[in-house]
Parts: structure tokens; sequence; C-alpha cells
């Protein structure tokens, strides 16, 4: 195997900090649409705190819509929305666009069926002592499932790395793209599994710094 | 005079995949102000339900629900949050907010309240103290047993200064000690404070321990109410004498003959009754079973005796119990056996 030049190295640096960025953009917003989203699904379900049919059937009929399309072709679907965003379909704003759209409902989800773990008797009683929904939702809901939500957001990040390299083969920025134009497209696997690895040890730093901190944060066991 | 609870034919049906149930049926109550209430009933008689009517957790299908002269059903969504701020409630498995301290928790209502966190915190500390468990306060829920996690229910459902105390089933996770211990906790809140207290229990031993009236509840149906010493020394229905001779059943094989079932309260507790007819008849009374329990501070005594076969003899001894005041009343394995038997 070659050694890489100082320029190429420089090239899989810039790559890990646009990955970063495109990856914690995308989270980001993905949790500004997503939270939103999952506390609406969890509390307008039929066992929710404020059943409400049409909106909960609606949003989950959306949410599954969006959950099927593969990320590929949601990536193509979407360029026009991207363009209309950040006025163009290639680059870093340009890959954040698609993986938030991808990444909403999938978190959407997650914080469903977060909530939903919360046991139904704590809710009961915050409600017998007066609660109305938003403080439910925050003091209670939230507050109660955060170990829970901070498991899904490590899950999530990783998810969103995943599709972010994806996003490299359409002209997307990051460690995905160069390990696609230059391992892949190009045949250089000095430059392919750097990338790869960095990739890999970049999930699990997060998967690590996500389970530690959920562990620390839930007051459940001892 | 005061009636703080009262219910007017409340209906209760729940639609399930197997069609509609019934849980409530035509139950009607009243409860007076500083009153220690309780709801007795086997597991599926519907008294969850209808404790849950009383500050709506649950929506009665018809029927009325009113609490401080309020009719409940017809408050908005904010009206019924700040009445619900006056009717506590404690829970079997207690609910507590597990992520919270256990100071925190008892913040929790005045927190609704609209206190800010420092007084909250500060008002929170006097209800812990309150109920014995200051050196508790940065512990966690799961760090305590189940006596203390429901002592921190108390602490917490004070702290919203309730007018009444709604109790599902709040002692049947807890060991006969700790049940008892709270049981003389809430007696306690019931003269300090003067909150009016509703139990839901099916053990008989609850309600005999603090329960001022009590109400029998069977499929549904309010079948007996009343004092509580009145339905210890004489249940009129047979699901009442049921529970009143709950852990009898065993013997019951034994009574082929004639049974007697005698109650006696206050000073009959103390007279020989039954050395005096067994010398005086010179025939020997088989006891089935016998219990005496303190009700509200009063002796009260039951005994199933089985009595000879010699009808004159058995008549002479029930005529003589009549005069002492006993309540003998004949049963047969079929009456006490009701629910085993007949059971709808």
């Amino acid at each position: 195997m070659q050694v890489l030049s100082q320029q190429e190295i420089l090239m899989i640096i810039e790559g890990l900090r646009d990955t970063l960025i495109i990856v914690g953009f995308s989270t980001f917003f993905g949790y500004v649409l997503g939270l939103p989203l999952g506390i609406i699904l969890a509390v307008t379900d039929k066992e929710g705190i404020k059943p409400n049919l049409i909106i909960y059937k609606t949003l989950d009929l959306v949410t599954n819509i969006l959950r099927s399309f593969p990320f590929i072709i949601l990536l193509v679907v979407l360029i026009p929305v991207t363009r209309a965003i950040v006025g163009k379909s290639y680059g870093i704003g340009a890959t954040i666009v698609p993986l938030v759209f991808a990444a909403a409902p999938f978190i959407g989800r997650m914080v469903e069926s977060s909530l939903k773990e919360v046991d139904k008797g704590t809710i009961e009683a915050a409600q017998s002592l007066g609660a109305g929904n938003g403080t439910i939702i925050f003091k209670v809901l939230i507050a109660e499932a955060r170990t829970s939500l901070l498991v899904g957001a490590t899950i999530a990040f990783g998810t969103i790395l995943g599709y972010s390299a994806m996003a490299g083969a359409v002209g997307g920025g990051g460690l995905g793209s160069i390990a696609i134009r230059y391992g892949y497209n190009r045949f250089q696997p000095q430059i392919l599994w750097p990338s790869v690895i960095i990739l890999i040890l970049l999930v699990q730093l997060f998967q690590v710094i996500g389970m530690r901190l959920s562990k620390k944060l839930d007051k459940r066991k001892r | 005079m005061s009636n703080i609870i009262e219910i007017k034919q409340l209906h209760k049906s729940f639609v399930s995949d197997k069609g509609e149930v019934e849980a409530l049926r035509d139950v009607s109550l009243e409860i007076e102000k500083n009153d220690i209430y309780g709801i007795i009933g086997l597991s599926g008689a519907g008294k969850s339900t209808l404790v849950r009517c009383m500050n709506l957790l649950e929506r009665p299908t018809s029927g009325q629900v009113i609490v401080n002269g309020k009719e409940l059903t017809k408050l908005s969504d904010k009206q019924l949050r700040s009445e619900r701020r006056k009717i506590g409630m404690i829970f079997q498995h207690f609910n507590l907010l597990m992520q919270r301290s256990v100071l925190d928790n008892v913040a929790f209502p005045l927190e609704i309240a609209g206190k800010s966190k420092k007084e909250a915190r500060r008002k929170a500390a006097e209800y812990l103290d309150a109920v014995g468990l200051s050196e508790k306060a940065s512990a966690y829920p799961a760090q305590l047993s189940g006596g203390q996690k429901q002592r921190v229910a108390i602490a917490r459902v004070l702290a919203s200064k309730p007018e009444i105390l709604l109790c599902d089933e709040a002692t049947s996770a807890l060991d006969p000690q700790t049940t008892k211990s709270i049981l003389s906790l809430l007696k306690e809140i019931n003269e300090k404070y003067g909150i009016t207290i509703v139990v839901i229990t099916h053990e008989m031993s609850v309600i005999q321990e603090i329960c001022k009236h009590v109400a029998v509840l069977e499929h549904g149906k309010l079948v007996e109410s009343g004092p509580t010493e009145e339905l210890f020394r004489a249940p009129k229905t047979v699901e009442a004498k049921k529970l009143v001779f709950s852990g009898s059943e065993h013997i019951l094989e034994m009574t082929s003959e004639r049974v007697v079932r005698v109650s006696f309260h206050g000073v009959s507790a103390y007279e020989p009754t039954l050395g005096n007819i067994i010398l005086e008849t010179k025939t020997p009374i088989n006891i089935l079973y016998a219990n005496t329990s303190t009700v509200n501070g009063n002796a009260e005594g039951e005994m199933l005796l089985q009595l000879p076969s010699d009808n004159e003899k058995a008549d002479h001894i029930i005529k003589y119990f009549k005069e002492k005041g006993l309540n003998p009343e004949e049963v047969n394995a079929s009456v006490i056996t009701a629910g085993n038997t007949d059971d709808n």
C-alpha cells in the first residue's frame, strides 16, 4: 500500500470536518423537526394524553411514506427542494437538506416510542395533581424518558452518518464522498480504507459517549 | 351533614374486543367531610374505576360526580385541573417520577401550582419532614423501599394541600408491617389536616384498621354501605358476609350440622357467655371460627359455632345468645360460600 501524500492527508482531514458538519447539522435539524413530530405522535395516539385520531393518522402516514423512501431516491427526488433551500444541489449544504428529510421521520418514530415507554401510572399521578398537558409533556414524558431519548439520539447519529456517506454518491461532501470518489471510483485503497476506518471510529466514539451519558443520567437503578 | 363527595347514579362501561363491559352500575354514595371512607370489593368489582371517577381520571358514561359542591363532569379542562389539585391520589405502585430526586418529587405539585423551583423545594422539605423522610431528600425513588415510596407519594400529595385523598389500593403492594405504618400515617393526616380519605381495598383488615364508613362493591353494584362497626356486627348482604367471613372458608366442610354466627362488641366481649351456655346445657359447642379485632377502638368479635344436632338444645342456645345480644344468625355453607358456588 502506498503512503498517503500530504495533500491526500489534508483531503481526508477536510472530509472528516465536512462529515462532522453535515452529520451535526442534520442531526440538529432532524431533531428540530423530529422531536415535535414524535411528541405529537405520542400525545395524539389513542393511548396518549390527548388522543386525536385525525392528527395521528395523518402524521403516521406521512412518516411512514418518508421512512419507506430508499434514501438514494429521496436524495434525487428532493433536488428541487434542496435547490430552493440552499441554492445549489451539490456540496455540504445540499447534503444536509435530504438528510434532514430522511432523519426527521426516523427520529420522530424513535422519540414516539421513547415517550410511550413512560409508565402510564406516572402520567396519571401527574394528572391527578392537576398537571396540564404541557407540564406532562416536558416534566413527565421527556424528563422520565431522557435515558431512552439519549440512546435514540445515539442511534440516530450513527444512522445519519451512514446516510451521509451515501450522499457522497451524488456529489455531497464528507468522508463518505471521498471514500466513494477516490477509493471506489478511482480505485485508491490507500484513501478508501483510512476514510472508512475514521467513519467506524466516529460511530464507535459517539456510541460510547451516548451510552455513558445515558447511564449516568438514569436514576432508576441502584 | 356536609357531603364532600356525592356520587349519583354513576354508570361506567368500557368497550373492549368482547363487547361492552359494565364496570359500574347505578352507583350512588355520599361521603362526609373528614370521614375515612372505605370501598371494599373483590378484584374486578369496579372499585378502582369508581375511585378514578372521583377525580375524573376516568369519565363516567352517565351519572354525576359532585366534589366540593362542583359537578366535575361539567367543568372545563382548566377548571378540572384546579379542582384536581384539591383531590389528591395515591396508588398501589406509588407512581413516583423515577428520574427525580425524592425532594423534587414532592416539589412537583408546587411547581405545577406555579411556585419557583427554590420556593417549591423549600416547601417540599417541610412535607417530607411530615412523613419522616427528611434524610432521604436527595435519594432517588429506586433506592427506597415500598413503604418509603408510599410515604414520598403521600408527601407529594400533601404538598398540593388537598381536601380529599383518594387511596387506590395504596397498601396492596406492601407487607403487613408497612401497611400498618402507612395506615396510621393516613389516620394521622385525616386528624391533623382534616383531609377526607377514601380508601379502596380488597383487604378487610385495612377497612377495620382505619375506616369509619364502608361500602361494599360487587360486580359494579354497591350492595351495602354504612358505619364500619355495623357492617362487622351484622352484615346484611351475602357479599358483605363473604368479606367479613373471609379466611373461614377452609373449615366449611365441617358444617354438616347447624351453624350459627354470633358477634359481640364492647362489654359483651368480656363476659364468658359461651362458657356459661356450655355449662348450662352440658353440650359441647364446636368453635369453627373466631376472630376478635379492634374496629375504630372498639373490640369487635365474631364466631362461627357448630351447634348440637339436637334441635331443642340448639334452639335453646340460640335463644340464649339472643338474650345476651350476640346477634345469632343461622348460616349454612351455601350462604358463606356463595362466592364459590353460585357466583352469578
